[in-house]
């Protein structure tokens, strides 16, 4: 090497064995000083997440990223909803610490909590509480959600107390309250800074505030000391946005991060039997379906019902998701309102040849189908299509796969164009079967495949009936009517891998939403 | 005798550059609204009716024809006006002004990166009087160049990430860290503030992702540069140098690396247009908010008017690096001066 560069620069440099570990000592500094920029999360009261999508905006009752799940987590860190939720789905007092409609269904009143501050020490105000669901409920605010909104108007104040009329009668109103866009916002300071303003230094009554943001880099967050809700566990909370699964696994390796979500589920195996962290899968509300449409030849009643009694779902959760998962019969998953466990569609392979051979096909006569699939959009999606179509070739099904982007679902989709088959994940974190059995197999919804005038004229009675039982009951017996008919093929319940290092507690969400609020560190 | 940068702009390129960024404008735009992925039908609420459908599209100005799309488009945007992010709810160059500095300063480490590199491999195997030395080089070359620089970045992320824990993985900066900066370039800004531990922290998260733009375009610059310098080694005047007795490293180094260098200059701002490309990739595996993670977020969300914004700044960024090498050309021969 020396007489390398002694020939390259035509003089004697005089490098020596001194030189060389000279160079090494030097480089050893640089390290050092390298590892001081390598972010690692070790102060206890930091808490660092890697997170799996960027923050597009911080108002969370408008535009497209209002209705994504997985962006809940952040906004419930900043905002308040107006009715909160335990990650087992059910309801709790928020902003409002008591709800409800009168006898007749009328009228609906909400008492708003005492005590609550704004960020910016300013007091929440019944008048928010109005602007916010009058803003929601105006078409011309963006809201995605205003379709529930707009169902209530004519508020009144009295104290801490609000009344409304109810426009329409849904009686999913209040569980949206704690769901999507179901945020309270700053009357006073959103109408001062503008919405441009509020993006740029947003404030809710949550529990974290927000310290600094860098799209596509990450949101800093600090405890919000007068939170009415106690004072948070962390004093910083930094979610770095790292969309790569890849490279959500190598942040926590590196302890660049304390805790990460949505990783492989061989990762997550790996990482947490591997000693230095621990880890949570728990189902959560989102579910793995099969969307049939209504063409043929799935208008052939026996062709649909093989197709869903040939499928073999827990062996896909067990050799494909290494056995996170829950096998699913309807669109309802365990947790959710209207599960029904005693609807079953069993695995029954001589079942579905039988059927299939009522209608004249076999293996050497097969029916001829297409099938959907997006590839990596889901855990193990094409893997599990590829499962199930080798399953349904053994009784008499040939299925040609075809893969396409997401976007090209939804466009698919609203027009009604989808293959036969087609998969797709449906979330449902406020558990209620308006939201799952209800948007995906009502007719008129823009979101239905299966479309019949037998199956809407079931449903049709159900989004007014303001029997609470009743209602509940009746979506049951819908759910039960179209695995009798095989209207749709639900197949899982999803299970969210997040792994955390040694130290902290993690409570699994069922809604899917990683917050803060649900990070401790351990008791000593 | 200084040339005037006036005199050696090339004018003709320039409007030549303008109808490509035009037609850049036209083909994207169509291109766009016909592939697949209707971002209506990604943001339609669960409720919806047709008529809520049709007024969401309306608002969006996606009720219209393309052509009719683009006319109202291309009046806005000649004011500077590129519309408002779907996904985002932001002007959408404002969004691209944020992002660009922190893919500008990537890119300018990997080029300054891939030009040492490349310039001194390329020296010292041109120099070297060794087989063993020159095959080495010429092995280690073929493989940087066969190596993607996104296997460079998760290859680096495994070693100094996750192996030997040296370096950040993600981001930028430092989330503990506060700026407080009046521009996004936080490195140039860091370093004419005299902020060392700003300055420390930013290079250090981006040492990783500048190596793995920077090794393959080190590569080119190396092989292109060691077979101009081999070439210009055998001119006449290269000869002469010789017989006077001139040592081989002051022949390279005074005489033949100026001429060798022209073509190499060419080669570079062609490859460093696809550099700009590459971060595309290489800022998602390591989270680098640039405008190429940007890009990524703007496919997956199918935000059109930002789609339509990136596709023109990084039309933009090419025809810009080409005509600086233009420039740059004319400046270093004469010859090719125009007008």
């Amino acid at each position: 090497m020396t007489t390398l560069l002694r020939d390259a620069i035509g003089m004697n440099i005089g490098t020596t064995r001194r030189d060389f570990l000279k160079l090494a000592g030097a480089g050893a500094v640089l390290a050092g000083f390298l590892r001081g920029g390598a972010a690692m999360a070790a102060d206890t009261d930091t808490v660092t997440i890697a997170y799996n999508v960027n923050l597009p905006a911080f108002d969370p009752t408008v535009g497209p990223s209002a209705v994504n799940p997985t962006i809940q987590a952040i906004y419930r860190s900043i905002f308040d909803q107006y009715v909160g939720q335990k990650p087992d789905l059910s309801f709790e007092p928020g902003l409002l610490t008591e709800w409800g409609w009168n006898d007749d269904k009328t009228k609906v009143w909400m008492t708003v909590r005492e005590g609550v501050t704004w960020h910016d020490d300013s007091k929440l105000t019944p008048e928010d509480v109005v602007w916010s669901l009058e803003r929601a409920g105006d078409e011309k605010s963006g809201n995605p959600i205003q379709f529930v909104w707009s169902t209530i108007g004519n508020f009144t104040i009295d104290g801490q107390r609000i009344e409304a009329d109810v426009k329409s009668f849904d009686p999913t109103l209040f569980k949206w309250m704690a769901f999507l866009t179901g945020y309270v916002m700053p009357k006073a300071y959103y109408e001062k800074v503008g919405a441009e303003g509020f993006e740029q230094k947003p404030i809710g009554t949550g529990p974290y505030m927000v310290d600094e943001f860098q799209s596509n880099g990450f949101l800093r967050l600090k405890a919000h000391k007068d939170y009415w809700g106690g004072k948070p566990a962390f004093e910083t909370v930094i979610f770095k946005f790292v969309p790569d699964a890849s490279s959500r696994v190598a942040e926590i390796e590196s302890g660049g991060s304390d805790v990460t979500l949505q990783i492989p589920y061989e990762e997550y195996d790996r990482l947490t039997k591997g000693g230095r962290f621990s880890g949570t899968c728990e189902p959560v509300s989102d579910i793995g379906m099969i969307f049939i449409n209504n063409v043929e030849p799935l208008l052939d009643k026996n062709v649909r019902l093989a197709a869903c009694h040939a499928v073999d779902k827990q062996a896909i959760i067990t050799r494909l998701l290494r056995g996170y998962g829950t096998p699913i019969d309807t669109l309802e998953a365990p947790g959710y309102a209207a599960y029904d466990p005693s609807i079953k569609v069993p695995h029954d392979p001589e079942l579905a040849r039988k059927l299939l051979a009522d209608s004249g096909f076999s293996t050497d006569n097969p029916v001829k189908v297409t099938i959907q699939t997006t590839r990596g959009y889901m855990p193990k999606d094409y893997e599990m299509i590829q499962a199930i179509v080798g399953m349904w070739r053994k009784v008499g099904i040939e299925a040609t796969i075809e893969v396409y982007e997401i976007a090209k679902h939804y466009e698919l989709r609203a027009a009604d164009q989808l293959a036969p088959f087609a998969f797709y994940n449906w979330g449902n974190a406020i558990g209620d079967p308006a939201t799952s059995t209800g948007f995906a197999m009502f007719g008129p919804s823009p979101h239905s495949v299966w479309n019949t005038d037998d199956l809407d004229a079931r449903i049709a009675p159900l989004w007014g009936e303001k029997d609470e039982e009743k209602r509940i009951e009746g979506w049951k017996a819908v759910d039960r009517y179209i695995a009798e008919e095989g209207y749709v093929l639900p197949i899982l319940q999803y299970a969210q891998p997040i792994v955390f290092r040694k130290g902290l507690t993690v409570t699994a969400n069922q809604s899917e939403a990683l917050q803060p609020t649900l990070i401790a560190p351990d008791k000593a | 005798m200084r040339v005037p940068f006036l005199a050696v702009l090339p004018w003709r390129s320039l409007l030549l550059a303008m109808v490509t960024l035009f037609g850049v404008a036209v083909v994207s735009f169509v291109l766009l609204r016909v592939v697949p992925g209707d971002p209506i039908a990604m943001m339609i609420s669960p409720g919806a009716s047709p008529e809520d459908i049709m007024r969401l599209r309306a608002s969006y100005g996606l009720d219209r024809s393309i052509p009719v799309q683009f006319v109202i488009w291309l009046g806005h945007a000649v004011t500077g006006d590129f519309g408002t992010s779907i996904s985002m709810r932001q002007d959408v160059m404002h969004l691209i002004a944020g992002r660009l500095p922190a893919t500008t300063e990537l890119t300018l480490l990997a080029l300054v990166i891939a030009l040492v590199l490349g310039i001194g491999t390329a020296v010292l195997s041109t120099l070297s009087r060794r087989k063993l030395v020159g095959a080495a080089i010429e092995n280690g070359n073929g493989i940087l160049l066969a190596v993607p620089d996104f296997v460079w970045a998760l290859t680096f992320v495994v070693l100094f990430g996750v192996a030997w824990q040296i370096l950040p993985i993600s981001g930028r900066i430092d989330p503990r860290i506060s700026t407080d900066f009046a521009t996004n370039f936080v490195l140039f800004e860091g370093l004419l503030r005299l902020r060392p531990a700003v300055v420390g922290d930013v290079l250090a998260h981006m040492i990783m992702p500048a190596f793995a733009l920077a090794l393959p375009l080190a590569a080119v610059i190396m092989r292109v540069l060691k077979g101009a310098l081999e070439a210009e080694g055998q001119q006449d005047y290269a000869l002469l140098a010789k017989i006077r007795g001139r040592s081989k490293l002051r022949i390279t180094l005074q005489e033949t690396l100026r001429n060798a260098l022209v073509p190499t200059l060419a080669l570079t701002g062609v490859q460093f247009t696809f550099m700009f490309g590459g971060t595309v990739i290489v800022e998602r595996i390591f989270s680098y908010p640039g405008i190429g993670n940007l890009a990524i977020d703007a496919v997956i969300n199918r935000d059109l008017p930002l789609i339509q914004g990136l596709i023109l700044v990084f039309g933009l960024i090419f025809i810009l690096i080409n005509l600086a090498v233009e420039a740059s050309f004319a400046m270093l021969n004469p010859r090719l001066r125009h007008g």
